[in-house]
């Protein structure tokens, strides 16, 4: 994901508040030991119809199932979205999908965590924002397209107005290089085996 | 500069101080479960990294096996025994200390962690699950992350991360009867919802804590995670020494300078918390969720609030939907309502205080003949000594099936669960849509409150059994 560029997508507004990782990826979904093909287990519960625990169907009535919104790669949500199991793929579902973006009014920490290693973008904005731009999407279902533009912290909705939001630098800059997490702290290797050392002496009852 | 327990622990093991970074933090224990456990040792593996202390890294097997008595690898979940074999080959391959299957130190990992002392005041503690946070109860900082950052801490004994905001949480005064740490629990994340501590490390304090047995403690911390904080912690006291003293992993050397230095870990008094929440103990009662979040709960002798007086339109729908899952209506009160099923069991309540406590009432008593009833204890060590103490006796005579230890009916994997609007009523911690099993309608309580309800074959307030 080249995030200097704006990104431009479909916006899929699911204004719950709540919405825990068991949702996004439902426990009996996760079925092996990959993290790869979680596409289509998505939203299972509430993408699909079910019959005596088999899959009928799609839930027509489910925004990602909506004609408009087959293509969605924004997710807008409401309080605490992604509470709940440490599940990590529930990022990896997400992205599977194609969704780049989750913007809420809160997350909860593991899956925002989560999320920022595995390259996808979650931003926060206020209860009114979010309702703002879920009306303006509403108004106009056929162009449905909203900008991103990281760098300049900005949600462009076009015609209409534009959101600034806030972002951690150090995880901006970790998601414009595409850096990876655990090799930037490999890097620290050295620093981390000098405290290493000194704590052994200093706390000895916590080395086995 | 006055600090808080959480602020001296996070101080002591800071590696690099974030400036323009997160800081970067040591971590002294990290534990496994095949569940996401696996996921990060097999990504690891396939970047061809190592694991920096092989020591400090256990694992368990809890999630996904079976829980019925003579349980090997094979499991209901489809699926599941390769997440168990994974498990065990690579923890075999990377030289980490597994506590499998029917090993006497199995358990739940969140349990065994305490109770094989791997988890100590002052430590911080990491696991690929959200319920890491038990594990404040022993002054510890638990944290529980996802399988890329179980990795980094696999791979550098490090975690990064912004220090949290920090949140004292104190409990005042003598609980009402029949209530325990689940209610308080419940009690605080109605009053301040599921997000309230959202940003926020807990401490819980106050002399209602204080004077609760060390086994209600976890319950409270566990449940932190239901309250979306950053993690629940409370300073380590006597109670937590005498527990830990001889326990396998446990500092055998310099004992009396180590508590020392533990007791010294408390919060100074003019520590600074950026949020208060004082609560009157007295005021809580029994409780119970009727909905599909934490937060959706009321005293058992309450009513469930009605969709009209919902303020937020959006709130309103997702309320509507959630009272239609639940097969309920605003308005209503949950006594008496007709139950299918009752489970103890999970790393909240499955401890052996809170199996003494469900046995008090189940003594004597017959589970109504409609309920299907299960214990399931949540470590080889609790289902022990609650067979030593005639425990297990008491359940099955109830007519509880008897199980063996792991998260079991906690959560629905594919395998096992309840069938879909059957009504449970459950000791676990999470009452989301489809939690227990697709469908299923789930109300969290104490196990207390659970006993009470399995035998009376409704929802009833334990107080009611308990005067009889
Ligand atoms: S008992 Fe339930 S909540 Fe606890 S670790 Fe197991 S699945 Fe998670």
């Amino acid at each position: 994901m080249n995030w200097s560029s704006a990104f431009k997508g479909v916006t899929a507004p699911l204004l719950i508040d709540n919405i825990d990782t068991d949702q996004i990826i439902p426990s009996r979904k996760m079925k092996t030991v990959s993290k790869i093909g979680l596409n289509k287990s998505l939203f299972a519960n509430w993408r699909y119809n079910y019959i005596k625990g088999k899959k009928a169907g799609s839930n027509h009535d489910f925004i990602l199932n909506k004609k408009e919104f087959l293509n969605s790669s924004i997710l807008l949500s409401g309080k605490n979205f992604g509470c709940g199991s440490s599940r990590e793929h529930a990022v990896w579902a997400l992205k599977d999908f194609g969704i780049k973006i989750v913007i809420a009014e809160s997350f909860g920490r593991i899956f925002k965590n989560n999320c920022a290693r595995n390259q996808l973008l979650t931003i926060e904005l206020t209860r009114i924002q979010i309702e703002l731009i879920n009306e303006l999407i509403k108004k106009d279902v056929k162009n449905n397209i909203i900008e991103i533009h990281l760098e300049k912290k900005l949600i462009v909705v076009p015609n209409h107005k534009n959101f600034e939001f806030d972002i951690d630098p150090f995880l901006m800059e970790m998601l414009l290089k595409g850096q990876d997490f655990i090799e930037y702290s490999l890097g620290k290797e050295k620093i981390i085996d000098k405290f290493l050392k000194n704590d052994k002496n200093k706390r000895s009852w916590a080395y086995l | 500069m006055p600090l808080t327990l959480f602020e001296k622990i996070w101080k002591s093991h800071r590696v690099i101080k974030g400036e323009s970074q997160p800081d970067l933090i040591y971590i002294d224990r990290i534990f496994l479960h095949e569940r996401t456990g696996s996921f990060a040792l097999k990504s690891l593996k396939e970047r061809s990294l190592s694991v920096k202390n092989p020591k400090h890294v256990f694992a368990t097997i809890d999630h996904i096996i079976d829980t019925f008595p003579g349980r090997g690898d094979e499991t209901l979940m489809p699926g599941g025994k390769i997440f168990i074999t994974t498990m065990r080959n690579l923890a075999k391959e990377f030289n980490i200390t597994l506590f499998d299957i029917n090993d006497p130190r199995h358990g739940i990992s969140h349990l065994i962690s305490a109770e094989q002392g791997i988890a100590l005041p002052g430590n911080i503690v990491t696991c690929p699950d959200s319920h890491t946070c038990t594990l404040g109860a022993l002054g510890a900082i638990g944290w529980g992350v996802g399988s890329s950052d179980c990795e980094h801490a696999l791979a550098t004994s490090t975690l990064s991360s912004e220090k949290p905001k920090q949140m004292k949480v104190s409990f005042r005064g003598k609980l009402n009867e029949g209530v325990n740490s689940k209610d308080m629990m419940l009690h605080l994340i109605e009053k301040y919802s599921a997000s309230g501590g959202s940003g926020y490390a807990i401490e819980f304090g106050g002399d209602t804590i204080d004077a609760m047995p060390l086994e209600n403690r976890f319950t409270l911390c566990n449940m932190a995670v239901e309250f979306s904080a950053f993690t629940g912690i409370i300073a380590p006291d006597q109670k937590v020494f005498d527990y830990l003293k001889d326990r396998p992993y446990s500092p055998s050397k310099k004992w009396s300078e180590n508590t020392e230095y533990w007791a010294s870990l408390a919060s100074d008094d003019d520590a600074i918390f950026d949020k208060h929440i004082e609560i009157n103990s007295s005021d809580i009662y029994p409780s119970i969720t009727w909905g599909l979040s934490p937060e959706e709960s009321i005293p058992i002798n309450g009513v469930i609030p009605k969709v009209n007086e919902m303020k937020n339109p959006d709130n309103k729908k997702d309320m509507e939907s959630t009272l239609q899952y639940m097969g309920l209506k605003g308005g209503q009160s949950l006594l008496n309502l007709p139950i299918d099923a009752a489970f103890i069991g999970s790393c909240t309540n499955a401890r052996l205080d809170d199996l003494r406590s469900a046995a008090r009432i189940l003594k004597d008593n017959k589970v109504a003949s409609n309920v299907l009833a299960i214990c399931t204890p949540g470590s080889a060590d609790v289902k022990q000594k609650a067979e030593l103490e005639g425990i297990d006796q008491i359940f099955k005579d109830a007519g509880f099936q008897w199980r063996e230890p792991g998260c079991s009916l906690c959560f629905y994997a594919g395998g096992e669960g309840f069938l879909p609007k059957q009504r449970v009523i459950t000791s676990t911690n999470r009452n989301f849509r489809g939690r227990q099993g697709r469908g299923v309608r789930s109300h969290l309580a104490s196990p207390i409150t659970v006993a009470a309800s399995a035998v009376a074959g409704k929802i009833i307030s334990p107080q009611k059994l308990t005067k009889q």
